[in-house]
């Protein structure tokens, strides 16, 4: 064994002096799945006011697995995640710890953060639908999207990512399990390309003459509607209109949302800094910057959707609670599999 | 030094210092297999009802057809421009011959990128053809979709021909004269000598470049994702992220193993009484002068490749880039970081594994025991993981060495317990030396096969050693098979993407994780930036190695 170990000791020597090993007091380690760019502006303000500096870890998959066989030496404080399932997933995994914070409990709606305090949701974000400028077209059930009508005119990204399956799964709550398959079926009939890419390419996809209505999240009209004036984003955020879907069978008339959130890691070493950080988040200022950097809703009433963002009319959420329609994400996920939804 | 040969090189009962190597480092590879296998057997089996009958037929049959049409393609452009350059002259016939080792230097998801927005109906090409056939809208006329099997395949086989290109190319340069020549001094034709001598012995070259391109396919993530093919990687990955049973992802990854390792087994199998060395002087086919339609015809047909591997997407990565100039001056500070990490840890990491790669394949060479030879296959198997999978089952065995040496640390220095391995580049590191392992001991294996034992012998009964024969007779003749190992696991350390996300300390990123996050909120531009300097520094060392590699006589 004499040679590797050596050579691992060596290495892990050599990894100590570049690493940036935060332990030092005035940090706070935050593990994220979102992307960091989103962030980095609000966190940067965030050490300007405390003088805590915030390391980031932008982790795609795997996060859980990570602070798990990290343990009780693990250096994450702050587990930053979007979708409400994976917020659920983290408490499941027992990666978290409950923060009790008034300044939390009265910022941040009952309906929005974990009834056990492991989770705070920080914005939120509607799935709506893009459809094509000309298209006379100024209401929407989810349920249309089965309508054979639109036969080839959709587009829509992998029915297996999260944002589509927390879609799915609060059309099962709605609608029951029979119905649901029969409307994905629908949906797949109807789709003018392979249920793949991201959101955006829905509206490139529209302004390419691919589809004329397909399924995205709120906030990436905002993003480019807002870009350079002469760019392709700009263009593609130009060929469409947004309408707030609603649900057939719901009286109350609202549109699925889904949210980004946060929680405290369990072995939280700067649990202060990591509390601090999450009430900042969650402060006037930074929700602000949530709606006016990130073109999402905030979670913290008495602050304004931006401009573009409210534009799309006002957004009233679907009052299902999240955590019901979580109980119905893995069917939704087999649901896609047994009707060759990405096929 | 009288001890016999024959006894030497067969003494079996005391493991060499060598084979104790081989063996510690398939340990470490098969740690994360062991991993995944009992986290595999811990889960629930429910799941695999859904699995067969909704998932796996469609997920097996389209990575069989993906695997078949990518090994066809890459095999006839590899293989045929091999030939092409090796066997004729033609115009521009040294450019095109490095030019076709180009696209290493674009990784799949990059390819995938390009050409989804060039061959758009909002892109330049489909905007030509409108505009030619006189339609003013994309609702008109348009192609088919990209996004397809016939797609995937056809872009993946554009990049990932250079490997079969290489290994055949540099076989060709080497051995074939001799044998041609000896084909036709005994009447055949020069199309029976083609089918008699050149084609059987490509056969070996052939098999260490395709199985490259295979396992490059199988473990392809971004481009699959991005051209929505349902592969077992992505059913995978499905099962883990939105089913969040990572139990059932190491069944499916397990049984995916599996069928690769039989494979790859099957293969060795079949040429196993093979046998390839040369001893007489190597030197290339002469060429034959091609003048007027033929020299044209080879000449496209020797760009074509190039053109559509490298040029386009890197035209597009240009383009794209220059749109952005502006935004550059911001990020450069980061880049360069992001552009120091991703060498400085590849580089590392080609080092680390190319020394195990020896050590292994020497041993594996002289233990006559089946054992050796096994741990040499074992510590292969990084390369057929999926990174992520690899990665995950990593996470386990990194927190226990973390565990060790941090406890080690504190009472030897005092030092804090903290993360060793996977609060520094350590970790990252080791699973680019696991992943890449594969590369490394099959280049050294086949570079050594081509060493005829005589040499070794006359070196030993002149009074040398096994390692001084070592030193002064193998190693040379090893350098040129140790030069484009190492510049193919460089090229591919650089563009690791899946296992580097999951395991990098925080505040770290490469430059592949750095296009990762710019693709994941959508904001391509500056993605296209990072992804031309992926492109970039991944054109030094396949120049590098264009020049040791082909040159006609080394």
């Amino acid at each position: 064994m004499k040679p590797f170990s050596a050579l691992t000791q060596a290495l892990a020597c050599a990894g100590v002096l570049f690493s940036a090993q935060a332990y030092a007091a005035g940090e706070v380690n935050i593990y994220t799945t979102r992307e960091p760019k989103l962030i980095q502006p609000i966190l940067e303000n965030f050490t300007k006011e405390t003088g805590i500096k915030a390391n980031t870890v932008f982790v795609k998959d795997g996060l859980i697995e990570r602070v798990k066989s990290e343990g009780e030496r693990s250096p994450a404080d702050l587990l930053m995640m979007v979708d409400y399932g994976n917020l659920i997933d983290l408490v499941n995994a027992g990666v978290t710890q409950p923060v009790q914070s008034d300044t939390l409990e009265s910022a941040i709606p009952a309906s929005l953060r974990d009834p056990g305090h492991q989770w705070y949701a920080l914005s939120t974000r509607a799935r709506v639908l893009y459809a094509a400028k000309d298209l006379n077209l100024d209401k929407f059930t989810y349920e249309e999207l089965a309508d054979p009508k639109w036969k080839g005119k959709v587009c829509i990204r992998s029915g297996q990512h999260p944002y589509n399956t927390s879609l799915f799964a609060a059309i099962i709550a709605h609608d029951g399990a029979e119905k649901a398959q029969a409307w994905l079926e629908g949906v797949k009939a109807n789709l003018g390309r392979k249920a793949a890419g991201g959101d955006r390419d829905v509206a490139k996809d529209i302004l390419g003459g691919i589809c004329d209505i397909g399924i995205a999240n709120s906030y990436y009209v905002g993003q480019m509607l807002n870009a350079a004036p002469d760019s392709d984003q700009r263009k593609w955020g130009e060929a469409i209109k947004v309408i707030l879907p609603t649900f057939a069978n719901s009286k109350d008339g609202g549109t699925h949302v889904n949210v980004s959130g946060a929680a405290v890691a369990k072995y939280s070493s700067n649990k202060d800094n990591a509390v601090k950080l999450l009430e900042y988040l969650a402060s006037e200022k930074a929700q602000g910057l949530y709606a006016s950097a990130n073109y999402e809703y905030p979670v913290r009433a008495g602050i304004k959707p931006d401009a573009t963002v409210a534009s799309f009319g006002a957004l009233k959420a679907d009052t299902l609670p999240l955590a019901d329609i979580a109980k119905h994400r893995k069917q939704a996920s087999e649901l896609v599999d047994k009707v060759g939804f990405d096929q | 030094m009288t001890v016999p040969v024959q006894a030497a090189l067969s003494s079996t009962h005391r493991w060499p210092p060598s084979q104790w190597v081989a063996a510690c480092l398939a340990l470490c590879v098969l740690a994360p297999v062991l991993v995944l296998a009992a986290l595999a057997f811990s889960g629930e089996f429910g799941h695999w009802q859904n699995l067969l009958q909704h998932v796996l037929p469609v997920a097996v049959s389209n990575t069989a057809l993906l695997l078949l049409g990518v090994g066809v393609l890459t095999a006839l452009i590899g293989g045929g421009s091999a030939w092409l350059t090796s066997a004729y002259l033609f115009p521009t016939r040294k450019l095109v011959t490095w030019g076709l080792l180009l696209p290493l230097a674009v990784p799949t998801y990059i390819m995938a990128f390009a050409y989804l927005d060039v061959l758009h109906p909002l892109g330049p090409v489909q905007t030509l053809i409108r505009d030619l056939l006189g339609y003013t809208s994309a609702r008109q006329f348009r192609l088919p979709d990209l996004r397809s099997m016939p797609g995937a395949i056809m872009l993946l086989g554009l990049v990932l021909y250079p490997y079969v290109y290489l290994s055949v190319r540099v076989m060709f340069m080497t051995q074939a004269a001799s044998l041609l020549e000896a084909a036709r001094t005994l009447g055949c034709s020069r199309r029976e000598a083609f089918w008699r001598i050149i084609v059987p012995l490509a056969r070996p070259a052939m098999a260490v470049g395709l199985s490259l391109v295979l396992l490059e396919t199988l473990n392809d993530i971004g481009a699959s994702e991005f051209l929505g093919i349902q592969t077992m990687t992505i059913s995978i990955y499905t099962t883990w992220i939105t089913r969040s049973n990572l139990q059932g992802a190491a069944q499916i990854a397990i049984v995916m193993l599996a069928v690769v390792t039989f494979l790859i087994y099957m293969e060795r199998y079949a040429r196993r009484r093979q046998r390839y060395a040369i001893t007489q002087r190597m030197h290339p086919i002469q060429p034959v002068q091609l003048r007027g339609l033929p020299a044209l015809v080879a000449m496209l047909l020797g760009w074509f490749p190039i053109v559509a591997g490298f040029i386009i997407p890197f035209w597009f990565l240009v383009n794209e880039s220059f749109k952005r100039l502006s935004s550059l001056q911001a990020i450069s500070a980061e880049l360069l970081k992001a552009t120091w990490n991703t060498l400085s840890v590849s580089l590392t990491a080609t080092v680390v594994t190319l020394a195990f790669g020896l050590v292994i394949a020497w041993s594996a060479r002289y233990a006559r025991s089946g054992t050796a030879r096994l741990l040499a296959r074992c510590s292969s198997l990084g390369y057929a993981i999926p990174g992520t999978v690899l990665a995950t089952g990593l996470l386990i065995p990194y927190s226990w060495l973390d565990r060790i040496i941090s406890s080690v640390m504190n009472t030897l220095a005092g030092i804090p317990p903290q993360l060793f391995i996977m609060g520094s580049a350590a970790g990252i590191v080791c699973a680019y030396t696991l992943r890449f392992m594969a590369i490394s001991v099959g280049s050294v294996e086949s570079g050594l096969a081509r060493i005829p034992p005589s040499l070794e012998q006359a070196s030993r009964s002149l009074g040398h050693s096994a390692f001084q024969s070592f030193v002064r007779v193998h190693f040379p003749l090893l350098r040129p098979a140790l030069g484009a190992a190492a510049l193919l696991i460089f090229v591919d350390a650089m563009k690791e993407l899946s296992a580097t996300l999951l395991l990098r300390p925080l505040n770290f990123e490469t430059l592949s994780t750095w296009l990762y996050a710019e693709a994941a909120r959508g904001t391509y531009d500056e993605g296209a930036i990072a992804a031309l300097i992926i492109v970039f520094a991944g054109l030094i060392p396949v120049i590098l190695l264009a020049r040791t590699q082909l040159k006609a006589n080394y």
